[in-house]
Order: C-alpha cells, then structure tokens, then sequence
C-alpha cells in the first residue's frame, strides 16, 4: 500500500459492469515524507469516505479489485484507508 | 519477499474492514546493496518496531493466507524480523 492525496473526482455514467454506484478519485501517491512522486491515478474509493485534500493509502494491482464489495471488478487503484497520523523516524 | 527496514508507522480509523485490528508500518525497502528501493506500507503480525529490519511479504493470496481470509484488499504483510544477513558471503550489519 502507498500513501497518496485526494486531488479530484471522476464521474463516469458509463462504466462496466460491477462499477454502479462505485465513487472514482484522482489520487497523487505520495513518497513517506508525503511529497507527490509519479504520475496520479484514478482510484476507486472502497470505502466512500474519502474526500478532496485528504491523505490516504491505497493498494494497486489485483488486491485492489477485493477491495470492492462486488467481486472481480475491472479496478487497479482502490483507496482503502484514509490516514489519521504518520509516524515517521528521524532520518539520521 | 523482499528485505526492508520499518521506519514508521500508519494510524486510520477508517480503513477497510479487513485492515481492522492490525498495525500499519511503513517500511523502506532495500535491494541487494542496501540502498532504499522505495516504500511499502505492510501489516504487521509479528510486532515489529520502528528500526528493525524485515522480511517483508508482497504477494497477494499468501497475505491472505496468513491472516486467514480467502478474500480481501491486502497484500504487504510483514512477516519475520531479520536477525542476520549475508550477501555475497559477507555479513551485512542488522539493526
């Protein structure tokens, strides 16, 4: 999982199948000391809550179509958590 | 698996369902020369701390398989906490 930011929205009235009702987000991943690396991503958001500005993490790949309520969905980007606190040690 | 150190940590209370009850640690990972290969975010089951080094899971349906679960949004679990490391019959300081 990799942290990122809510940066935007997506809206879709055409989407495949087992994609109704599911909420996309443009989301900028972030590197731990949360500053933007790479290109962003549309992600969808697993948990409905997320919203523009936060941080949160997300998980790519297969695990992020279980991440949804319906099974095997066309999705490569969910938003599972939205983070309350970073601990992060001190670099030396 | 990969090699990486634990340098943080990830506090939510909203998360998905299947995160609830587990540690988040952030954790750098290390190529075979030690130098930082970017970051994962992993669950943790065998409480590791900040500043440990570990062995790191990165594969879907064997995370699942440890925690039990044959459906779910997780993937990097962390899974041993690396006393010694050789590479290239040389001995590797652990923290």
């Amino acid at each position: 999982m990799q942290l990122g930011r809510v940066m935007g929205s997506v809206v879709a009235s055409e989407k495949a199948a087992g994609l109704e009702g599911v909420r996309f987000l443009i989301v900028q991943p972030l590197n731990k000391k949360q500053q933007p690396v790479g290109g962003t991503v549309v992600a969808a958001d697993a948990l409905s809550m997320a919203g523009l500005g936060e941080l949160i993490y997300f998980v790519a790949s297969r695990e992020a179509a279980e991440a949804m309520q319906e099974r095997f969905v066309p999705v490569d980007h969910a938003i599972v958590g939205i983070v309350d606190q970073v601990h992060l040690m001190e670099e030396e | 698996m990969k090699v990486g150190t634990v340098v943080g940590t990830v506090v939510s209370t909203v998360q998905a369902p299947i995160l609830d009850g587990h540690r988040l640690l952030l954790c750098d990972i290390q190529d075979l020369s030690g130098r930082p290969d970017g970051y994962t975010i992993a669950i943790d089951v065998v409480d590791a701390g900040v500043g440990d080094t570990v062995l790191i899971l990165d594969e879907g349906s064997s995370a699942r398989q440890i925690l039990g679960r044959d459906w779910g949004a997780i993937r990097a679990v962390v899974v041993g906490i690396v006393d010694e490391l050789v590479v290239d019959d040389e001995m590797r300081k652990v923290v």
